[in-house]
């Protein structure tokens, strides 16, 4: 176990899995995204309330869930980093911040345009919105305080801190925006509905999800190569390469 | 001498007796806050129903950011002279002296915000029986705010940026602080009970007591290397 650990943490070890990995999950976030689109635009029944404008869940949500599955990778990496000094779970940490930025961009656009139809409005402060726009705060402070550091290695261990401070606070942010908002609800927010989803739907978005992780697979991989690439410039695998 | 707690005295009555020689800066928190809350009535309008709507999110955005003002101060002199570089030498446990750090701070900048909270309040038309309410909210919770916004200080000490890079880091952290204190202020002024928000405060406040100042000593020791 302990061998596999230091094994992956091994930067020419990771360069060269993650090499070959990058095509297969490549590979299969195309295909998916395919055939979740395919799904999702014209398989699945328009929504007896929202007619076709539902079908934008199929990028939404993946995005969203995206999103807080990479601010967590992302402290967990640069916890990992600070705890075991692995420079490679920080190079992890250093190239999923942009993603997770990107995916929650993402999902605030999205939500803003599926909210104008359907709420009449571009912006709601609803709970779940409130909370993505204070997480892509998170994900800016943390790429704004890697940037101001000159030194790598600083700005690894300063950025993974405040990373892990965050995780800590961020149910704490969530539930304090949800009970601010289901106390300050007003009758003008007309709150999205919850439908039971039937299976006609759920396949796409389903697939969907599966196919926006494996785009975030193949984007962090090729995004920690090339971190891998900067960081080990001046090593001697890399002039072997 | 040889406690866990050694040197924690030092360091308060160092920093305090510092910030006493030093009665213009001590004073800017407290006249931005009151500057802040000042604004809102000349940019809303001096309608004391409004006033009195808009005033717990007021005062309480207005704490949240003249805390944010003097932070800056907190740790950037003493890396500058070579203090905090000797503190950390010292042998004594770095988390405590951070903590007496940080506790200086509250009493020099947080502190006062609390005393001045009731005049603010009664300027906005806030109903005394919330001033309470206020000036425990502001009790509870100007200290996490102080030991949030030391961690973000003793990451950027190093850098050459100014506060804005700080605000960046320490706002979406403390929006709960905002949330829960706003809430309690306006629960007083319905007459309902405030003192839900006000526990979820100090339960931040000792969840931030325990672990905030073991990251800060953490970012203080990062910021030196």
């Amino acid at each position: 176990m302990w061998k596999l650990f230091h094994q992956f943490g091994s930067p020419p070890h990771f360069y060269r899995l993650a090499g070959h990995l990058i095509p297969w999950f490549g590979g299969a976030a195309l295909v998916l995204i395919l055939v979740a689109t395919y799904g999702g635009l014209v398989l699945a029944p328009a929504d007896y309330q929202q007619g076709d404008g539902f079908r934008i869940i199929y990028v939404h949500v993946p995005s969203a869930s995206m999103s807080l599955f990479a601010y967590t990778l992302m402290a967990v990496a640069a916890g990992t980093g600070l705890i075991w000094r692995i420079k490679l779970a920080h190079a992890v940490a250093a190239a999923v911040a942009p993603i997770g930025a990107s995916f929650t961009f993402l999902a605030l656009a999205t939500g803003s345009i599926w909210g104008k139809p359907m709420w009449g409005t571009w912006w709601a402060w609803d709970a779940r919105l409130t909370s993505e726009l204070i997480l892509l705060f998170l994900f800016l402070g943390y790429m704004s305080l890697r940037a101001a550091y000159d030194d790598t290695g600083k700005a690894d261990r300063a950025s993974g801190l405040l990373a892990v401070v965050g995780v800590v606070n961020v149910p704490i942010i969530h539930y304090s925006v949800v009970w601010w908002n289901s106390l300050h609800q007003g009758a003008t927010i007309i709150k999205l509905g919850k439908p039971a989803i039937t299976g006609d739907m759920l396949w796409p978005l389903l697939t969907m999800l599966a196919g926006f992780g494996c785009y975030f697979a193949t984007v962090l991989m090729i995004r920690t190569r090339s971190q891998v690439l900067q960081r080990e410039r001046n090593s001697r695998w890399l002039m072997d390469l | 001498m040889n406690g866990p707690l050694s040197g924690f005295g030092v360091v308060l009555a160092r920093d305090l007796r510092l910030a006493f020689r030093r009665p213009g800066e001590m004073a800017n928190p407290l006249l931005f806050f009151i500057l802040i809350t000042a604004i809102f009535p000349l940019g809303l309008s001096p309608e004391p129903e409004l006033l009195r709507t808009v005033a717990p999110g007021v005062l309480w955005g207005a704490a949240l950011l003249s805390s944010l003002l003097a932070l800056d101060l907190l740790f950037r002199s003493d890396y500058g002279d070579g203090s905090l570089e000797q503190l950390v030498l010292s042998g004594h446990s770095l988390p405590v002296l951070v903590l007496a750090k940080t506790l200086a701070h509250w009493m020099v900048s947080g502190l006062p915000l609390v005393l001045v909270a009731p005049l603010l309040a009664s300027a906005l038309y806030l109903p005394p029986e919330a001033w309470g309410t206020l000036m425990l909210g502001l009790l509870l919770g100007t200290p996490t705010l102080s030991l949030l916004g030391a961690m973000g200080a003793a990451l950027t000490t190093g850098l050459g940026t100014g506060s804005a890079l700080l605000s960046l880091l320490v706002l979406p952290l403390a929006t709960p602080i905002l949330i829960f204190g706003a809430r309690g202020v306006d629960l007083a002024v319905q007459g309902m009970d405030p003192v839900g928000p006000l526990y979820l405060l100090a339960a931040i406040l000792f969840l931030a007591l325990s672990l905030l100042p073991l990251a800060i000593a953490a970012a203080v020791r990062i910021s030196l290397d």
